[in-house]
């Protein structure tokens, strides 16, 4: 062996921990230093002494676990929660309902405008949701909107949509226009892997159309349907964009609709970052739980339907 | 890869026989999935349609005529808008080009050197290094962003272009999509022949692993120019200046000055009109030759 060839085994086992250097340094500079920077602010809080005048007279202490309890009992998280999950009951389920029934519908044979409607159904992925929130909000708004227009010459009740009960309807709208596209791209493509002698088979044995949807199709795509789900969980959780943009259409959109608004409020507008560090490593805990267990309650059948 | 959907269609309109055997219209054309997807396609649509005519009218044309009327307005709207505030909107079209432009690039360099060490290279602490990077897509952005803000504070780094810039760079999707189209593209053998001819790890990389990855790299720059372009959160907390303002930030402004005095609304639709036309046009372009399906990871066989 010469010493080149002894030497290269060398450069090949420094090599990947080269290549990723970038990555490992992005990574601890915005990810993990933030990170471990906003648990340590939660268990942080600034102590007052004297009128709170002077040098000296603010001082940063240990508060234990205050800011959690605080954030846990004062209302503001626990009320955007109840709200942002109640508009998950409904975003979730119908946006990834309608991303499968698109999907379907796109890998069924003979279906027309197929490249034409699947691009269509996709567009909203490019659309920024500050301005998605925008242009619905427009068409909530009864001024402007052409629904209102309709529903006044047709002598129909015209609704609030920005208050109340419709406004999560309102919203939902917004997740599900904006996000359906992607998901059903998510689930095509699994639903294109599928191998062409499986509905063959089917067919041959006589099933329906509608029954190698339900039958073999949808199972096989279980795996994305999983994946699409657990994303879809995360997305919601973290709303933000959407209610934010709104907020100045409407009087009835609490600045702490959703939690992460909660948490921008506590953070930029009262000014407390311990308060607002300790409500964000709840809400990602809640994040992590709630994925974590859908994963797990999702394998668990998987298997148990595998045997 | 979109070609499957296109040949469907031609056997779809069949060619016709004689009269006697030719099947019923809904045989040849499955007409509940197209028309189910046309419904779908007019909801996407409908709104954006909505904005493209609602621009054509001026002020008091908004409020009166009928909405999906186009009214007389539109060239006077973009003076309008391009004479606010000094041209600021297009300031702000300009940032966010910007941010998601260089944003991108650098994220798919990242994402490419990641993704192929991880996707080529066998070594001690891959999966957890994977596995890291991961969880990082699981974090919410504000557990980030807010600390972020503090620490770039002390650096004295924000209300700049890098404090918006920077902490989008490493994208834990983009790694993740690089690592699979490496694997898939980049055979063992074709780097263990480049080793053999004595090229080094980095000549290897940047000669042959490189160019087969081209096609899964675009889709990164792609879902990571999508990602920093529709941010609005990030630029939020960081910015304070409105000259630094990417389009989605300056828009939301906008539209919060408007709700005092609703002059402003045309000017909101019109710049939400106009901000929608790059990545649209950029979609439409770029599909000629590039699949949405790889977007999900789908890799071609």
């Amino acid at each position: 062996m010469t010493t080149a060839a002894r030497r290269r085994p060398y450069g090949v086992k420094g090599a990947p921990y080269a290549f990723l250097l970038p990555a490992a340094i992005l990574f601890a500079l915005f990810f993990a230093l933030p990170i471990g920077y906003a648990l340590y602010l939660s268990f942080r809080k600034v102590h007052v002494s004297g009128l709170g005048l002077g040098s000296g007279a603010r001082n940063e202490v240990w508060a234990g676990l205050e800011n959690y309890t605080d954030a846990l009992t004062d209302g503001d998280l626990t009320h955007g929660a109840l709200r942002v999950l109640g508009y998950g009951c409904i975003v979730v389920p119908v946006m990834l309902g309608l991303a499968l029934l698109f999907a379907l519908m796109l890998d069924s044979e003979k279906v027309r405008l197929a490249p034409f409607t699947r691009l269509a159904i996709f567009l909203p992925y490019a659309i920024p949701g500050v301005v998605a929130a925008l242009m619905w909000g427009f068409l909530y708004l009864p001024d402007v909107s052409p629904f209102y227009y309709l529903l006044d010459k047709l002598h129909l009740p015209q609704p609030d949509l920005l208050d109340g009960g419709p406004l999560y309807l309102a919203m939902s709208n917004i997740a599900v226009w904006g996000g359906t596209g992607f998901n059903m791209i998510v689930i095509y493509t699994s639903l294109r892997s599928i191998p062409a002698e499986v509905h063959e088979a089917a067919k041959l044995d006589g099933a329906s159309p509608l029954q190698i949807a339900l039958r073999v199709k949808i199972p096989m795509v279980s795996p994305s349907l999983v994946l699409t789900f657990f994303f879809s969980i995360i997305a919601t959780l973290q709303v933000f964009n959407e209610p934010t943009t709104l907020k100045p259409l409407t009087n009835s959109l609490p600045l702490t609709w959703s939690p992460l608004m909660t948490v921008y409020q506590d953070a930029f507008r009262k000014g407390d970052i311990y308060q607002a560090a300790a409500e964000a490593v709840i809400i990602a805990i809640a994040t992590l739980a709630l994925s974590f267990g859908f994963l797990r309650a999702a394998n668990r059948r998987q298997k148990q339907e595998a045997r | 890869m979109s070609s499957l959907a296109v040949q469907k269609i031609p056997s779809a309109a069949g060619t016709t026989g004689a009269a006697q055997d030719r099947p019923p219209l809904r045989r040849r054309i499955a007409l509940v999935p197209t028309v189910t997807l046309l419904i779908g396609a007019i909801y996407t649509l409908l709104p954006v349609a909505w904005v493209v005519i609602a621009s054509t009218k001026s002020g008091r044309e908004l409020f009166s005529t009928f909405t999906f009327l186009p009214g007389t307005g539109f060239a006077d709207n973009i003076r309008q808008l391009s004479a606010y505030r000094d041209g600021v909107y297009w300031k702000w079209m300009g940032n966010s080009a910007l941010y998601a432009g260089l944003g991108a690039l650098m994220s798919t360099c990242v994402s490419a050197f990641s993704g192929y060490a991880l996707a080529a290279y066998r070594f001690r602490g891959r999966e957890t290094i994977f596995n890291v990077l991961l969880a990082g897509v699981l974090m919410p952005p504000i557990i980030l962003a807010i600390p972020q803000y503090l620490l770039l504070a002390k650096a004295d780094l924000t209300d700049s272009y890098l404090s918006v810039l920077l902490p989008q760079i490493l994208s834990p999707y983009g790694v993740y999509l690089a690592r699979i189209y490496a694997t898939a593209a980049v055979p063992a053998d074709v780097v263990e022949a480049g080793r053999m001819d004595g090229a080094g790890e980095w000549r290897i990389f940047t000669r042959v692993a490189l160019p087969m990855m081209v096609p899964g790299l675009v889709t990164v720059f792609l879902f990571q120019f999508v990602a920093v372009w529709n941010n609005f959160l990030l630029p939020y907390i960081m910015l304070s200046d409105d000259e630094k303002f990417p389009i989605t930030l300056g828009l939301y402004t906008l539209l919060e000055q408007g709700s005092n005095q609703p002059a402003l609304y045309t000017l909101v639709i019109t710049g939400a009109f106009l901000a929608v036309i790059p990545l649209i046009a950029l979609f439409l372009v770029i599909q000629r030759f590039w699949s949405l399906d790889l977007l999900s990871g789908a890799v071609k066989s």
